[in-house]
């Protein structure tokens, strides 16, 4: 059987962290292919809605990632995401959602060896896990009905 | 049905080496709506460039996707590029897939699949993307220098020598700050007076310069290239244009026991003064809180004497509104009140004061007219211990941070204290010293050298009268902790420099952004360090935090350029990359419901009230709405606005839901 290779997609702000990343090809680190990038304004920016959209459509694995605390190139962004993210990490739990497949970082536009530490940790971490099979049956069972016929 | 041309870069080999460029290209051309797909060996190379124009103009394309290097790299060359072939450059992204693909992933399938991935990703968004217009901001070439001192003299003179106005507020009766009430200045012993006030007099003489001294910012309004301030005009009593300035007034005034300001209470002033002989502009005010006749309801004695008949006991404040299109605060700084050292009897001995104090005695205009007497008698201190650091790097007061200065002007006043009394010791009780800077570490081994003051490192624990003498006591710490007890005639307390009384009330009158310690907080500690997070709005000198001269010079030069720059286009282009509130047509159907969440987590105060009115001027919605010139395109509005009523172009939800589906949907 072929290994498992997740799909993990990466939120991640302009200003830190996808500099990070581009600091890690420069530095010509090399790390796994399955994360692939969303570049967003900053992690201010990320509805966490996002997130669901992306395992609804068949993500194993989320990385969000921005400025370090007082770091925000917009000052504040980074506090919003963290404490949307607070709140919703209790929303996902309460909702049987396994929070443990989306990992939450801070990586400066310096840290480009911390950038492939993450990714490679993060895949390490879901490819243990295993197809995300939980959220297509939470999914299934509130959006189809029993005969199977779409939501739409 | 779009016509999207997707351009894949070899970039060299730094693609190609592990990505299939070629099959990336003939994939992707594949996707629905693109109308044109190939790859070329640099793209961003000047026939890469003219590949890409023509290809949109021959193929009439409506969207360009450029698969290379990072964006933050070339995404204004090629959105250029397709400028000048007609097409709107923000219907332009790039893919990402040397630094974040070729670079860091190995020669296989998985890479350039990965390639493929990021290229499709950016076809769907380029979909989604509208052409969009810079914004054009105008521009009123007039700056605002709240505060007088070395720093906003400095940045008044540049801006002004640049050709533009500039009004410049100050809230006491003269400009001069701080430096005004220097004796000499480190490392070189210049007078500070003598290099300051020629400065005072072209600030008061320049011809594009309009001075409002006794004044105070009372609103600001607006964004950048378009300020509406209110200044309020203090009171001063007197009528500036009939007031010769020929201070008759303030030698018959018969109030004489005001403490002096200027002198720091080592002096005393009558209620009619001006703050100091050198002062700008140099006409009296009135302190009506100290003047007999405000106080008992006669005396006049000013208005009997005045020459010119000047004097106008009715005067009231006045309310000047000016338009200006940049701010620069120069507010300086403040040094801690006496009540934070009651463990150094600061406040409650004469003889322990602090180092603005000790300017004074050692300042030739000063009460003593340069002679180290101390205040309680007058007598030559013989012995004089300088306390460095006192609340500086003192968690217990409050201040981690090192006011900076002070080692410096400790220094200074050792040396000072030795050029004037030849027989006398001085100490000094040091944390380290910290002198960097050019002829700095020089200036202090010299106080040490060839003046002999004697460094001691430790703290002061506690200084106590005795027998008209101050005993302090303290520690030595590089004898192993010993302690030490000197028998002082006077002791200097070198204050921490704090934020300016006032400052957090400014700020939020401003709007920019303060620390915990009430310093105002500059956009980037190291790439923007004069501008703050509100466009437009500028930091000069020790407003920010603890600067000697030089350093506030260098930043209110710094803030003068980018005052300068911003003036130097009748319109402001900014990228359009902004938030922005649907509102088709009526209004009312707006989804925004004015909740205005939007407003309390916006950094930029970018967000204003829009009232929708019927015919009968009734208002029957409020709504937000973005202030583009404000807007500095963080989206965090976006992400917490609960009716989806706000958007950011550039990053809708539109574009980011898209490239999350097509990048999981293959």
């Amino acid at each position: 059987m072929q290994e498992f290779e997740p799909k993990i997609v990466a939120f991640v702000c302009n200003w830190c962290t996808y500099a990070g990343a581009d600091l890690t090809g420069t530095s010509r680190i090399k790390y796994s292919a399955n994360v692939k990038i969303i570049r967003f304004p900053c992690t201010g920016r990320i509805d966490f809605m996002i997130l669901m959209k992306a395992f609804e459509n068949g993500a194993d694995g989320i990385i969000v990632s921005g400025c370090h605390p007082n770091d925000c190139h917009y000052s504040t962004g980074n506090f919003h995401a963290r404490r949307r993210w607070i709140v919703f990490r209790n929303l996902l739990n309460f909702a049987g959602i396994e929070t443990d497949r989306i990992q939450f970082s801070w990586v400066s536009a310096a840290e480009g060896f911390k950038w492939a530490d993450v990714v490679n940790n993060t895949v390490k971490k879901i490819k243990e896990f295993g197809p995300n099979e939980s959220y297509k049956q939470i999914a299934v069972s509130t959006l189809f009905n029993e005969e199977g016929a779409t939501h739409e | 049905m779009s016509r999207i041309g997707v351009f894949v870069c070899h970039c060299g080999e730094n693609i190609s080496a592990t990505v299939d460029c070629e099959k990336v290209a003939r994939i992707t051309g594949e996707l629905k709506g693109v109308e044109f797909a190939t790859d070329y060996k640099y793209m961003c190379s000047d026939p890469g460039q003219t590949l890409l124009k023509e290809a949109i103009k021959e193929h009439k394309l409506d969207g360009v996707v450029v698969a290379a290097c990072s964006p933050r790299m070339h995404e204004p060359t090629f959105r250029k590029a397709c400028a000048e072939a007609g097409l709107n450059p923000f219907l332009c992204e790039m893919s990402n897939i040397r630094e974040h693909c070729s670079w860091v992933h190995p020669k296989d399938d998985l890479t350039t699949e990965k390639a493929q991935d990021l290229v499709r990703v950016m076809v769907e968004k380029v979909k989604k993307n509208k052409a969009l217009n810079s914004i054009k901001v105008p521009v009123t070439k007039t700056a605002l220098v709240i505060g007088g001192g070395i720093a906003g003299i400095q940045a008044a003179l540049d801006i002004a020598n640049c050709g533009h106005k500039v009004i410049m507020v100050e809230k006491l009766p003269s400009i001069g700050g701080h430096m005004s009430q220097l004796s000499e200045t480190f490392p070189t012993l210049d007078c500070s007076q003598c290099i300051l006030t020629p400065r005072m007099v072209e600030i008061a003489q320049h011809p594009n310069i309009t001075l409002h001294t006794f004044s105070e910012v009372e609103s600001v309004d607006g964004f950048i290239g378009n300020f509406t301030v209110n200044i309020r005009k203090k009171s001063k009593s007197i009528d500036e244009h009939d007031c010769t300035g020929c201070g008759l007034c303030t030698t018959k005034c018969p109030q004489k026991k005001i403490p002096n300001e200027f002198e720091r209470g080592l002096g005393f002033r009558p209620a009619i003064y001006v703050p100091f002989p050198q002062a700008v502009p140099n006409k009296p005010v009135i302190d009506r809180e100290n003047c007999t006749y405000y106080i008992k309801g006669k005396c006049k004695v000013c208005e009997i004497v005045c020459p010119t008949k000047a004097i106008r006991f009715d005067q009231e404040d006045e309310i000047v509104e000016v338009a200006v299109g940049a701010i620069v605060l120069a507010t300086g700084f403040d040094v801690l009140k006496s009540d934070y050292f009651p463990e150094y009897g600061y406040g409650k001995y004469k003889d322990v004061i602090d180092g603005l104090q000790f300017e004074r005695l050692a300042s030739a205009s000063g009460p003593t007219q340069g002679e180290i007497r101390r205040p309680s008698d007058g007598q030559i201190p013989k012995k004089i211990v300088f306390v460095a650091c006192a609340g500086s790097r003192d968690p217990a007061k409050g201040i981690e941070y090192c006011s900076k200065i002070c080692c410096m002007y400790t220094a200074k006043h050792a040396m000072l204290y030795k050029h004037k009394v030849h027989d006398g010791t001085p100490y000094v009780f040091y944390m380290d010293i910290r002198a960097g800077g050019k002829m700095y570490e020089e200036f202090v081994r010299r106080t040490i050298v060839e003046d002999g003051t004697h460094y001691v490192r430790g703290r002061v624990s506690t200084i106590y009268e005795k027998n008209g003498k101050l005993t302090v006591k303290g520690a030595d710490t590089l004898m192993g902790g010993i302690p030490i007890e000197i028998e002082a005639d006077m002791v200097v307390l070198a204050t921490a420099g704090v934020a300016n009384h006032g400052a957090e009330e400014l700020a939020q009158t401003v709007h920019v952004s303060y620390d915990a310690y009430k310093f105002f907080a500059e956009a980037h500690p190291k790439l923007k360090p004069v501008e703050t997070n509100t466009a437009g709005i500028f930091l000069a000198g020790a407003c920010q935090a603890p600067k000697d001269i030089p350093e506030s010079v260098a930043a209110a030069s710094g803030a003068a350029v980018k005052v300068a720059a911003l003036f130097s286009n009748d319109l402001l282009t900014r990228d359009p990359l902004v938030a922005v509130v649907n509102r088709q047509a009526p209004p009312v159907y707006s989804s925004c419901v004015g909740c205005f969440l939007c407003q309390s987590v916006c950094p930029y105060q970018a967000i204003e009230r829009e009232e929708i009115k019927n015919r009968n001027g009734e208002i029957i919605k409020t709504l937000a709405r973005v202030n583009e010139g404000l807007c500095q395109g963080c989206g965090t509005c976006v992400a917490l606005c609960r009716t989806k009523a706000i958007d950011i172009h550039g990053y809708s939800s539109q574009q980011v839901y898209t490239e999350v589906m097509a990048l999981l949907n293959d």
